[in-house]
């Protein structure tokens, strides 16, 4: 399934917008000077009414998106996920989820994926500054096609919808017609022992990760939970009946990402060991996005690591 | 009675001065009922009120999502006690209704939240937002080929959040001649005088340096304010409404203590004595 191919999800992002505007006239762009690094003025230039470029002001950006949405329009603002969400939260709060407007915000370079940028451009806290906003859904696409599918899902998602993605090319993990869904995951290896459950670009190496832990004697199950809220709570409880615990793997600070939010339903649900896999209370720093995801832990061999010891420590 | 539909000019008289005692009366009213709210901030911006929703704002309290209404954000949303009064008075929800101000259940929450209450087009709290949120209304409206405004009431402590200035840069650039900007500048803001902690002086210059159509006049004056703001057409527009914090009660007038304090019950008598009968 996954291909050796490599494209970043961004590209996706404007697979979908285009797509979204062609067959939704609602649909208007709001641009923080990043068209060029984001490929959004391919919107521009097919789209020019529908696109407006607000400059370096993400608080403007998102109160404009509010406005735009009281006025019957589906906006969706766009940049760097650092500031799209941290710079702009006091907005998304008050005048965007407050109100359940249906405003889009892509969170582009999300994770470790702006690497040399260092750590002042790597989003690694977004999910959780979004996750405790009433009403905001947040998915976190894998690859480029689900990415492009996560644009074209929110065109039906009532309220808010905080969309992540990454800057770097990743590997393919989806064909271009599997569709995304508010609060549906993809179950996309059964296994026996253990449930691996990520996120956007920790769903290739989970994949890898299942495919090395099968040959130890490990089985394992990997979810794609790209509807990080809601959650698929349906999809963990049938996943997690008889396994012995569960790994949760994400570009992203260990406390209030993914892992948390399935540590919340599952101890209340399901109690279970859980290894929740992600950056460890610190920041990033210059490198590669691999590098940096080696230094955070999250790699295919980390995983690796997580499940044969979550898997060894029940016997 | 529905005299703001027509968006017709307004020309002062005994009848408008005693609807703003009245409409003061109903904000001291509530806040004392509610104790806890804002006086300061909502007793100088009555006349600001008074002129938008029986002066320059096509609207229909019998119809309050009418697409073709004009819209208003109250940016300084702690004055929500003068917003309600109006409202109420213009017939969009009864007048009974302004006793819960602030109580759970009610549909007057503390700051405005559009949701629960007819003829709110936007919640607000937040300083800091308005503008920016008037100023993508009113994008939108002209994408619609929309002929209604939108008008946004700030305060002037407000101007020293950095995000209003992002909206007061753009709003020339999007060509919003459909949006109207109000500052309450009533010169005192939760701790003290605005000149004493950030001074957002000189007002006019600073509005028009960023390309915005800029008018000051007296903000207690409805007259001076219908005139002041006939006739701009082209680009966003702007009127600096210098006001009193507190106007009409002497012992509160210019003191920031009345930011956001209720009166108790003496203070009450004798604000209402001091604003008469009607």
């Amino acid at each position: 399934m996954v291909s050796g191919d490599l494209r970043p999800s961004r590209e996706g992002y404007i697979e979908g917008l285009l797509e979204a505007a062609r067959i939704d006239s609602r649909v208007v762009v709001i641009d923080g000077d990043v068209g060029r690094s984001l490929g959004t003025q391919a919107f521009h230039e097919r789209f020019p009414g529908r696109y407006f470029n607000l400059g370096i002001a993400e608080q403007n950006m998102a109160c404009h998106a509010a406005g735009l949405s009281l006025e019957g329009f589906m906006p969706f603002y766009a940049t760097y996920a650092v500031f799209a969400v941290g710079r702009a939260l006091d907005q998304i709060r008050t005048s965007i989820c407050n109100m359940g407007l249906a405003v889009r915000i892509g969170g582009a370079h999300g994770g470790s994926s702006v690497g040399p940028d260092g750590g002042t451009h790597q989003a690694l806290e977004d999910i959780a500054q979004t996750r405790t906003l009433p009403g905001m859904t947040i998915l976190v696409p894998a690859d480029a096609a689900q990415t492009r599918q996560a644009v074209l899902a929110s065109l039906s998602i009532p309220g808010p919808v905080y969309i992540r993605f990454g800057r770097n090319p990743v590997p393919q993990v989806y064909s271009l017609e599997q569709p995304v869904m508010s609060g549906m995951g993809n179950l996309l290896r059964e296994g026996s022992d253990i449930v691996i459950v990520a996120c956007g670009a920790m769903v290739a190496p989970a994949l890898e990760a299942r495919e090395v832990l099968s040959g130890k004697g490990v089985d394992a199950a990997v979810i794609d939970m790209v509807s990080v809220k809601p959650l698929d709570e349906k999809l963990l409880l049938e996943t997690t009946g008889s396994v012995a615990g569960v790994v949760t793997v994400e570009d992203h600070q260990v406390a209030g990402g993914l892992g948390g939010a399935v540590a919340e339903f599952l101890a209340v649900n399901r109690p279970l060991p859980m290894r929740i896999l992600g950056v460890p209370n610190r920041f990033g720093e210059s490198g590669t996005p691999g590098e940096l995801m080696g230094l955070h832990g999250l790699s295919t061999g980390g995983i690796v690591s997580a499940g044969i010891d979550l898997a060894r420590s029940l016997g | 009675m529905n005299m703001a539909e027509t968006g017709g000019t307004i020309r002062s008289s005994g009848t408008l001065d005693e609807k703003c005692r009245k409409l003061r009366r109903m904000i001291l009213l509530m806040i004392h009922e509610a104790r806890s709210g804002h006086p300061g901030g909502s007793l100088s911006c009555v006349e600001i009120l008074v002129l938008l929703y029986h002066g320059l704002m096509r609207h229909d309290p019998q119809n309050p999502g009418w697409a073709d209404r004009d819209r208003f954000v109250l940016s300084k949303g702690h004055a929500a006690p003068a917003l309600y009064a109006v409202l109420a008075d213009c017939g969009y929800f009864p007048v009974e209704e302004l006793s819960t101000l602030r109580q759970f259940g009610s549909r007057l929450q503390g700051h405005p939240h559009m949701q629960s209450l007819p003829g709110l087009d936007c919640s607000t709290g937040s300083l800091g937002h308005g503008l920016s949120i008037a100023s993508g209304m009113a994008l939108g409206l002209k994408l619609r080929g929309s002929s209604s405004r939108v008008y946004c009431l700030l305060g002037d402590g407000e101007l020293q959040e950095g995000s209003v200035w992002e909206a007061i840069m753009s709003g020339p650039a999007l060509a919003l001649s459909n949006l109207t900007a109000v500052v309450d500048n009533n010169g005192v803001q939760l701790d003290g005088r605005t000149c004493d902690i950030i001074p957002v002086e000189p007002l006019v210059e600073k509005w028009k340096a960023f390309g915005w159509n800029v008018r000051r006049c007296p903000g207690h004056d409805v007259d001076a304010m219908g005139e002041a703001l006939s006739g701009i057409k082209a680009g966003p527009s702007v009127l600096i409404a210098d006001t009193v914090k507190g106007r009409g009660v002497s012992f509160m007038e210019g003191d920031c203590s009345w930011h956001g304090r209720a009166p108790d019950d003496g203070e009450l008598a004798d604000a209402l004595a001091e604003l008469g009968s009607w």
